[in-house]
């Protein structure tokens, strides 16, 4: 029997705040344990929550890139459980009313891991619904020794965002393409780095599998404990193989929260349904309901940035650029301001210019930068003289063979094109005095080629024209003796 | 007349004519202390070197200030950077406050010093001062009754004068209720008027500071310094603060007052009654217009008070775990041991049931059933008062059934107990305020003499038309000047 898989995403997300989600403490990772706290994070007796209002603009922002409704009056609640990472023994959350309900992702083809790009499903453009975003607080971090653990408040009540998916999701390939386009999304307008190895993205994978063509669900499975969004890839396609070869052993699937361990390439069990919580939410007593429709969803729909996707669109409709550039250089929002300041720097027709710069960043500067183990933040050409290397190269003063060199030149120097150009010789002759020296020069030595020419062979002025640039030494700009050749002939 | 038989006014007059010194008023104070302590019990703990040094540091600016070189007592429920917290809890034992409670700021700022952390009901949470875990306070008219809670202790060190002024706080009429049974004056302002920052929550959509004193001048200015908004607490209110002194001595002409049926209920001590049906009386001889109002939802206070509160207690008291501060058991066998027997040792009966009770009504599937029913319960009880209001400015009524019960006498009866608060609980639920003064004395006790209360209550945010009424009845009758038996 063929079976298909059903999944749903919980991403949790570290909101980049300055403040930590109900208290003045710094929000900042990496600190020594325990530097960061303050009676409020740390639950002593009397404290109260302040909310961040950092932290509920840029959750509301999440919500409008990401299409959501923004609901008008949303409030806090109460989840209880006992855990000593958490201060309060209840994390302040938010249940039936959070910030951000609906909206979707569309998960674009270069999303989708290079092996995958050529599936049929990667050019679908999918669209990913969710169900809501919520923010909440996130608990303390344990550290377990030999005999006793430890406890690092610095990131108990930080702020952090929920994103819950429908189970829209049918493969590790698209749970991937999920968490790239989300991951790119938000560290693109500086909501969240992001990083799920530095725990600033987290994700649980909700899944179940069904014989193809079912309507009902399969019991599902919550994944936890996944650090990459390779390591989602490649936990999602073992548990949806696990759940399959268990019910075609005549086995049952029982609902049940399992880890994956990445070394192991294993999910183990956690805990079964039987030992789940009930979190008892109830509204936060301390926190009044918030309005988010007066002026707030107003104010932060004219600070919505660009997402990668709006910006892959704008590039393929103003620039022609085909969909796998636009899609590289929408991927990383220093890329793309990068690549419109050397746009701004160059002259010359703009989709041109455009296809040129574009082919210079992606066929060259990212592989200088790889090789170099550099990131663009290292790297020495300035947009400027970028841009004048391929007006150089749009205005015919040097050959695209000669502006590669020059590049290369560039960014191992950082120099300015124009003295490379100088240096290396690389000048066009566009002088015609010049040309016409070099243009006499060959119609003299080649008489076959001339009367061919006046014989109305025109394929013979560009041997020409070959043997006069070459009498050059590749100096001669290549449509300037062209002509100087023409006016000769026909004179 | 000994320097702590002095009213705050009286005593302000005294440091600002420089009469008195702040380490004289203390002196004063610990002489009486030391005299009725023992059987009053109203303290957990005094720290008079602190107090001592904080008076010394005092300026003659700081002497200017509202409140300059008055000490407070301090309900053990309110933070005081370096002064232990306990809220008469031995899950508190030897937990130390790293910082201070709004309040307390504001007191500071206007030149008090917070003197003492009065005994209570653990958590707040009971209406006699016997669930806790200090033992229980004594009432001043007669040690052999309570007196009342759960700011029993910042109720009975006022009335037995070894307080000028104290702070408490009401949940469900834990400052009006031992007020009344202690012959003080206890006010609970509006919720929202004064910031809970530092004060251990209760019921955190129910709780309110406010003073205890031995007149209404003193609530006044009390409430004065205390009053307006922080930000640090979401839910306290950014209303004006008023000039609370200004208007106390408009006397009642021209203001009606309702007084509602509900209140003369079935279960109300006869005596009580006839003192509150004479303290109306007499407030009507002074001009005041008397109409009779109705409250109807006043029976369904108590039954949703008890589903609110617990269930936010349940949450509030879930971080006294032993992990980060206070007791906990050494031996464990894991973490899951740890909280239960830590808890199991750390909290008292009456705590343990009010979490078990707010657990349960918050659980999957009750919760509709419980609590918010209860919330929508809360929203006829306001609007009873909202309505009530468009006839009269305050309303009369009596601040408890009866006088001061005996110690024992109610501790096995949780329903009995409850039915201590049933009329001041409306008030927290509507979120309104209210003040109790005394109005007289039932033939009871030990020496024939218990106090009674009236309560007036106000709209909210119309602290200023409580203490108006308070003020005209008191300074036109004589209780303000009664005296315990301790005395």
């Amino acid at each position: 029997m063929e079976y298909e898989a059903v999944i749903g995403l919980e991403v949790h997300v570290q909101v980049k705040t300055h403040s930590k989600m109900f208290c003045g403490c710094k929000n900042e990772f990496g600190a020594p344990p325990n530097t960061h706290t303050c009676p409020v994070c740390l639950g002593m007796p009397g404290v109260l929550p302040t909310p961040n209002l950092e932290a509920v603009k840029k959750t509301v922002l999440t919500g409008l890139m990401l299409g959501c409704e923004i609901n008008r009056i949303c409030k806090f609640d109460r989840k209880s459980y006992f855990y000593p990472d958490m201060p309060k023994n209840y994390q302040i959350s938010q249940y039936d009313q959070p910030l951000c309900l609906d909206g979707g992702v569309v998960l674009g083809k270069y999303a989708f891991p290079k092996d995958a790009q050529k599936d049929p499903i990667a050019s679908a453009k999918k669209n990913v619904r969710l169900i809501r975003i919520h923010l909440e607080e996130d608990v303390a971090k344990s550290f377990h020794f030999e005999t006793t653990s430890g406890i690092d408040f610095n990131r108990a009540g930080t702020p952090l965002m929920e994103i819950v998916t429908q189970a829209d999701i049918a493969s590790p390939e698209e749970a991937f393409a999920f968490l790239s386009t989300l991951q790119q999304t938000l560290s693109q307008a500086r909501i969240s780095d992001a990083d799920m190895e530095k725990g600033q993205l987290r994700c649980d994978c909700n899944i179940s599998v069904r014989p193809k063509g079912q309507l009902e669900f399969g019991t599902k499975c919550e994944i936890k404990n996944m650090n990459s969004i390779s390591g989602v890839r490649r936990a999602v396609a073992y548990e949806i193989t696990r759940q399959i070869q268990t019910i075609s052993n005549g086995g049952k699937i029982s609902q049940e929260t399992r880890r994956w361990d990445d070394a192991a390439g294993q999910t183990y069990l956690m805990r079964t349904k039987e030992q789940a919580h009930d979190y008892r939410y109830f509204p936060d007593p301390d926190l009044m309901p918030m309005r988010t429709d007066l002026g707030l969803v107003e104010s932060m729909k004219q600070q919505m940035p660009e997402t990668p996707s709006m910006r892959e669109e704008r590039y393929m409709r103003d620039y022609a650029l085909n969909d796998y550039d636009a899609s590289v250089l929408s991927s990383d929002i220093d890329l793309s301001h990068y690549f419109e300041g050397v746009l701004n720097a160059a002259q010359g027709d703009r989709q041109k210019v455009a296809k040129a710069i574009a082919n210079f960043i992606i066929n060259d500067l990212l592989g200088l930068l790889g090789g170099a183990d550099q990131t663009l933040a290292d790297c020495k050409i300035m947009p400027e003289h970028f841009g004048g290397l391929v007006s150089c190269v749009d205005a015919g003063k040097i050959s695209s063979k000669q502006a590669k060199e020059v590049f290369v030149e560039m960014f191992a120097t950082g120099k300015e094109p124009s003295t490379i150009i100088q240096e290396k010789g690389m000048v066009q002759i566009s002088d015609e005095g010049a040309l016409e020296s070099f243009a006499k020069q060959a119609i003299e030595a080649n008489p076959k080629s001339v009367d061919d020419y006046r014989a109305g062979k025109m394929a013979a002025l560009n041997a020409l024209k070959g043997q006069a640039i070459k009498l050059s030494k590749g100096k001669a700009n290549p449509q300037l003796i062209g002509e100087v050749l023409e006016k000769l002939l026909n004179a | 007349m000994e320097l702590f038989f002095e009213t705050l006014t009286g005593l302000r007059e005294k440091l600002a004519t420089k009469k008195v010194s702040p380490t004289e008023v203390l002196d004063a104070l610990k002489k009486r202390v030391e005299a009725v302590e023992p059987s009053i019990r109203a303290f957990n703990h005094i720290d008079w070197e602190t107090a001592r040094a904080e008076a010394a540091a005092l300026t003659p600016e700081d002497l200017a200030k509202p409140l300059g070189g008055v000490p407070v007592a301090i309900k053990d429920v309110m933070a005081v950077k370096g002064q232990p917290l306990t809220c008469s809890s031995r899950i508190l034992k030897g937990f130390v406050s790293p910082y201070d409670a709004c309040v307390i700021e504001k007191l500071r700022a206007a030149g008090a010093i917070p003197l003492g952390r009065a005994n209570m009901d653990e958590f707040a949470m009971g209406s006699s001062t016997e669930n806790s875990a200090d033992g229980p306070t004594h009432n001043p008219w007669d040690t052999g009754r309570i007196p009342g809670g759960s700011s029993g202790g910042s109720a009975a060190c006022v009335s037995a004068d070894e307080a000028i002024v104290a702070l408490g706080s009401d949940t469900g009429g834990s400052i009006r209720q031992p007020a009344a049974l202690c012959g003080c004056v206890g006010l609970k302002p509006t919720y929202g008027r004064v910031s809970r920052y530092g004060l251990v929550a209760f019921a955190s959509s129910l709780d309110q500071i406010g003073p205890l004193s031995k007149t209404v001048e003193d609530s006044a200015r009390i409430l004065q310094v205390i009053a307006g908004h922080d930000a640090r607490d979401n839910t306290s209110a950014a209303e004006p603060v008023p000039d609370y002194l200004s208007g106390l001595n408009q006397g009642v002409k021209g203001l009606k007052l309702g007084v509602p049926k509900e209140y003369f209920i079935h279960g109300i001590d006869p005596e009580v009654e006839k003192i509150i049906r004479d303290a109306i009386q007499h407030l009507s001889d002074l001009g005041a217009e008397i109409v009779d109002i109705s409250l109807p939802h006043t029976n369904y206070a108590l039954a949703s008070y008890y589903i609110v509160a617990p269930a936010e207690a349940s949450a509030n008291l879930a971080r006294f775990d032993g992990v980060r501060y206070g007791a906990r058991v050494k031996d464990g066998k894991d973490v899951i041991d740890t909280y239960c027997r830590t808890r199991e040792k750390g909290f008292g009966s009456e705590v343990k049931r009010r979490i078990i009770l707010g657990t349960y009504v918050l659980s999957s599937g009750y919760y509709d059933a419980y609590y918010l029913r209860a919330q929508k319960v809360r929203t006829l009880i306001r609007r009873d008062f909202s309505e009530a209001f468009g006839k009269c400015d305050a309303i009369l009524t009596p601040t408890t059934p009866t006088p001061a019960f005996k110690i024992g006498e109610k501790t096995e009866d949780p329903m009995q107990m409850y039915l201590a608060d049933v009329f001041t609980i409306a008030v927290n639920m509507a979120g309104i305020c209210g003040l109790s003064l005394p109005c007289g004395f039932a033939a009871q006790g030990k020496h024939g003499r218990l106090p009674v209360g009236l309560q007036i209550i106000g709209k909210a945010f119309d602290e200023a038309t409580l203490l108006r009424v308070g003020q005209a009845y008191e300074q036109s009758t004589e209780w303000r000047k009664e005296r315990p038996a301790c005395a």
